[in-house]
């Protein structure tokens, strides 16, 4: 499968300087990025294989002693590349703070509790069919200094490889309805309301285990797809 | 147009999910023991090719170094053969895979221990002179930057496809500079994400 990565279906990620969210300021590149071809060295990329995972990795509310304190939720989907065929066999991460909005790490200091039974970290492979699944509980919302009164939507970390250094993928997943989207300077910074939407996860009712846990779908979309004649007559 | 998923920063606290061995500094209590996916040692047994280290610091616009960067690198093996099945050549290491990660320090600075890979083929069959894709991600980074790292001592670099598309005079900011540690080639790559001295990062 000789996959291209057009630079177009870039458009609707967020522009590198995007001053609401304030710590791009001095983070952006303030030059022309440089246009080169694809090689093989940007064509190729990581692959890892399932012995790279342990038996629990995917599920965050069994890798301690206790079950975590908060609201037991399944994330699932596909991962797809852009002709939507699945790809399989790949590394799926996520990190996410705990039920009351913090994370389990030293440079969070909102004054929110901890929980000993919740670290926040997973990671699976994808089966044959691109399927993922994780069981975690829903992160809360937490406050950030980005400007008076900030705070962060519900979401998960996201990071995702696919068949090539060019579909490496850094995203967050956020939950239908959240109240603070209108005032996230992060998630705004996708400026095109339909490609916001492709963040927010979707109530999956009928994945919802009964007396148990709900459900959220999370498809995502990585860069790649066959070349078509057309492309092949631009060279 | 398409309907890719969009990218988001990787945010301030990603270190215990992505890179929970590496030495920064993120919450030692109670945490879940995963094994370590994807880390700053790529150096395999059978990795054949000179063991070299690369080390740097991440720079913002006024300089500062960049605590909570993170950088992944991408690479051919001693003999150039990239370990992705897109890559049908022989490939004599089966067990180097050729990725790394690590997360930069107090004092924005990262490391890895590799080999040197050798030259791989470019545009039109043309052979790249040896180099490393780097991938960085941070805080105030809404998208990831890719680069290159060439090595200061390789004549290769004169005639190599990619480096010719950037403009002369900032060759520089790609070129990693080697020093001799005992036995060990240390190779000093400094990654300025803006202002002067800007690192060349590459629209793919």
């Amino acid at each position: 499968m000789a996959l291209i990565f057009p630079k177009e279906s870039l458009s609707a990620f967020p522009k590198h300087l995007t001053p609401a969210y304030r710590s791009t300021v001095k983070r952006s590149p303030s030059k022309p990025l440089i246009i080169v071809p694809h090689t093989l060295s940007e064509l190729t990329g990581p692959v890892y294989g399932h012995d790279a995972m342990q038996e629990g990795d995917n599920d965050l509310t069994k890798q301690h002693n206790g079950e975590p304190l908060g609201e037991r939720i399944i994330v699932h989907g596909h991962i797809y590349d852009e002709d939507k065929r699945p790809v399989p066999d790949t590394l799926v991460e996520i990190w996410q703070a705990n039920a009351c909005g913090r994370y389990v790490h030293n440079v969070d200091q909102h004054p929110a509790p901890l929980d000993p039974n919740f670290t926040g970290a997973g990671r699976t492979i994808t089966d044959k069919n691109g399927y993922y699944r994780f069981i975690t509980v829903k992160p809360g919302a937490y406050p950030w200094g980005n400007h008076p009164n900030a705070w962060r939507p519900n979401h998960i970390h996201f990071s995702v490889f696919g068949h090539s250094f060019l579909s490496r993928l850094v995203t967050q997943m956020y939950f239908p309805g959240d109240p603070l989207f209108p005032f996230d300077p992060i998630f705004n910074s996708v400026t095109d309301e339909k490609a916001r939407q492709r963040m927010v996860s979707s109530f999956d009712l009928e994945n919802t285990i009964p007396d148990w846990a709900l459900c959220f779908r999370f498809d995502i979309v990585l860069r790649g797809r066959e070349a078509t004649p057309q492309d092949a007559d631009k060279h | 147009m398409s309907d890719i998923t969009p990218s988001q920063t990787v945010g301030p606290y990603f270190a215990y999910g992505l890179a929970p061995h590496s030495r920064c500094n993120w919450q030692p209590n109670s945490h879940y023991d995963s094994k370590e996916t994807v880390g700053a040692d790529l150096v395999t047994p059978d990795a054949t090719g000179q063991k070299i280290r690369i080390e740097g610091r991440v720079l913002d616009g006024d300089g500062l170094p960049i605590n909570d960067a993170m950088i992944e690198i991408w690479q051919a093996d001693g003999q150039g053969r990239y370990a992705h099945p897109r890559d049908n050549r022989a490939r004599p290491n089966t067990k180097f895979k050729g990725f790394g990660r690590s997360a930069t320090d107090k004092n924005g600075a990262y490391s890895f221990d590799t080999v040197k890979p050798g030259s791989v083929p470019g545009p039109g069959g043309k052979p790249q002179a040896p180099h490393i894709v780097f991938c960085i991600y941070s805080r105030g980074m809404l998208r990831q930057v890719y680069t290159r790292l060439y090595f200061s001592d390789e004549a290769a670099n004169a005639a190599d496809p990619i480096l010719a598309l950037v403009p002369t005079d900032r060759h520089g900011t790609l070129i990693a500079h080697k020093e001799m540690r005992g036995d060990l080639a240390v190779y000093t790559f400094d990654i300025r994400v803006q202002g002067e001295n800007e690192t060349v990062f590459f629209d793919i």
